[in-house]
């Protein structure tokens, strides 16, 4: 190979179906990194014209804007629902429901168990940072014990507001699931691990197989009161250890 | 597509003459939850389309239902719910934010006795919150009230035009009586008005930009005001082109009834036998309820001496009544509440009253 088409070589650029805008998410977020990656994987999977994104209600409520596919916004917990109505009409589409812990397992819980049970033909991209970032950081059902948030002053106490849920581990109760994986976003590895199960989410769904769910755990330093890099390693010391990471079913 | 009775009469129950109508209309797409007494509706769902390559789904919830409901009509399909009075109040949230987003969709509210949950039995108790309003923010619905099981299935297949042709959700405002009562009936044809809805739905952004639907404005230059500007001048629009009544002999009368749904049916019996007796009567019904026949009526009303309002609830058609008339015509109310229905000797006797 000549040098410089080797030099010119492109190894590493924005997504095609990344919007080229600023986002709002705050220094240290999660989301921006989950964006990427997902829109690695519809760029990589040839699928930018085919898919549809369901955005929910909390931090991530305009991913529309940001992820360069058609996209909609659905009422708080109510992802699920619209995706299967998208879904049924368009089965040869790839419907994404992106939901964050306060929509996906408090206030849509039904939906999220139901959507699962029916085993639609759709991937679910569950980003769990343990609080309400949106609207000034909350308890999340996910939040830790003894975790301190706006509305647990004095820390998360199971005898009064139960523990936290673990999201894949409840749905592997279900038959219908294709695929349920726990993954991170707070290292190079864990970024890398999590790109691998969203791809498999996609294929997945891509290949007619049903029901995805991939949980992210992320950072959300400005809920948790945390600089960036302790955000991060909070993931390891303190989220990891009660939500382990790893696959939880793959039919 | 083979019809039921091709043509011919055939006794339906009103709920499955709905089902029927909104098939023949074009709707392969249903989501629902059991409720009573619209029963009959999902099930002819559930047994009718799978046959004819469509989806029928009996959600979770009323709210998952309706938000089904909002993702088949965001990727371009011809959609339906039902529920009964405790339901629809469930899908207030769906309807709001179909609204926003500009979605159609058909909504068939059978009503029922309330509040709370009541009673099955047939009322008329949820006409502010179809007409008014219901969920938040300033939205409007197009509400028909259909009087019989032929106009059940008549007006289910104009509410599928109405909804594409202004994006809007349509409500179809029944009761339990008229779910549930069998009347021979000729199951209507399909408009044929085709609606291109290829510039908003999500079908994929292939080969074009992309596209959001979205009720949510933060933006400056996209600002929450311009679509509320927007969706108010539609409602104008609608108002101007879309409103719908029944006059019988309004004409020489000296006493108009006015009533929706089974309470005008209940009135038109009434009109007859105050005829026989010489006294002149007449009605007037509102078909859509919003908008409102107001014009129509205040003409219809002019030089009467009284006019009564006949209504299966404590009193809520009759603001409207009273808004479109002001004081030029004296209006009065009688209602019954509970599922129960008004007796014509009931409505007679009031309006002997006014005769002296």
């Amino acid at each position: 190979m000549p040098v410089e088409a080797a030099a010119a070589r492109v190894v590493y650029k924005r997504p095609e179906s990344l919007a080229n805008v600023a986002n709002h998410y705050c220094p240290g977020c999660g989301h921006g990194i989950i964006h990427k990656l997902l829109a690695q994987c519809i760029d990589e999977l040839g699928i930018r014209e085919t898919t549809i994104l369901v955005a929910p209600v909390g931090c991530s409520v305009l991913a529309y804007n940001y992820l360069r596919v058609d996209g909609c916004e659905a009422a708080h917990g109510r992802a699920p629902a619209v995706a299967t109505g998208i879904k049924r009409v368009r089965p040869d589409r790839v419907v994404i429901a992106y939901q964050g812990d306060g929509d996906l397992l408090a206030i849509g819980t039904a939906e999220t168990i139901h959507a699962a049970n029916r085993g639609e033909k759709i991937t679910v991209v569950f980003v769990n940072n343990a609080i309400y970032g949106m609207t000034g950081g909350q308890m999340a059902p996910t939040s830790l014990q003894a975790q301190k948030t706006k509305t647990t002053p004095y820390g998360r106490n199971p005898n009064d507001v139960g523990f936290p849920i673990r999201a894949g581990e409840l749905l592997n109760a279900l038959e219908a699931p294709a695929f349920i994986e726990r993954c991170a976003v707070n290292s190079v590895k864990n970024v890398l691990r999590t790109k691998r199960a969203l791809m498999k989410g996609l294929r997945n769904q891509m290949e007619g197989k049903g029901y995805s769910f991939i949980e992210i755990l992320s950072m959300c330093p400005t809920g948790w009161g945390l600089e960036p890099r302790d955000a991060a390693s909070w993931i390891d010391s303190d989220m990891i250890p009660y939500y382990p990471l790893g696959n939880i079913r793959d039919k | 597509m083979e019809t039921v009775g091709n043509g011919k009469p055939v006794l339906m129950k009103g709920n499955e003459a709905i089902a029927e109508a909104a098939i023949i209309a074009g709707c392969r797409h249903y989501f629902g939850y059991p409720i009573t007494p619209q029963n009959e509706l999902p099930a002819y769902m559930a047994l009718r389309l799978p046959k004819v390559g469509g989806t029928f789904i009996q959600a979770e919830s009323e709210i998952a239902a309706i938000n089904m409901v909002f993702g088949a009509s965001a990727a371009g399909a011809r959609v339906m719910t039902s529920s009964s009075s405790p339901g629809i109040s469930l899908k207030m949230e769906g309807i709001s934010y179909l609204s926003g987003a500009e979605l159609p969709a058909v909504v068939v509210n059978v009503m029922r006795g309330g509040p709370g949950l009541g009673n099955i039995a047939g009322a008329q108790g949820d006409y502010f919150q179809a007409v008014k309003g219901g969920g938040h923010g300033d939205y409007r619905c197009i509400v028909l009230a259909p009087s019989s099981v032929q106009e059940l299935a008549d007006l289910t297949v104009k509410a599928f035009d109405l909804a594409d042709r202004y994006r809007m959700v349509v409500i179809l405002l029944g009761d339990g009586f008229i779910g549930q009562m069998s009347e021979p009936i000729v199951l209507p044809k399909p408009s044929g008005e085709i609606f291109d809805k290829s510039a908003w739905t999500l079908t994929g952004a292939t080969g074009r930009d992309t596209h959001t639907i979205a009720s949510m404005r933060l933006n400056p230059e996209d600002a929450l005001e311009k679509l509320n500007l927007r969706l108010q001048a539609k409602y104008h629009d609608v108002a101007a082109a879309e409103t719908l009544w029944e006059e019988r002999e309004t004409a020489d009368a000296d006493f108009l009834l006015a009533g929706f749904g089974l309470s005008a049916r209940i009135c038109r019996s009434t009109v007859s036998t105050l005829r026989r007796e010489g006294i002149k009567a007449g009605l007037f019904r509102p078909v859509t309820l919003w908008p409102f026949p107001a014009a129509a009526l205040s003409k219809a009303a002019k030089g009467k001496k009284k006019l009564l309002v006949v209504e299966m609830n404590a009193g809520q058609m009759v603001e409207d009544v009273r808004l479109a008339l002001g004081s030029t015509v004296p209006v009065d109310f009688l209602g019954t509440m509970g599922g129960i229905t008004p007796e014509v000797d009931a409505i007679v006797e009031r309006i002997r009253t006014y005769a002296g």
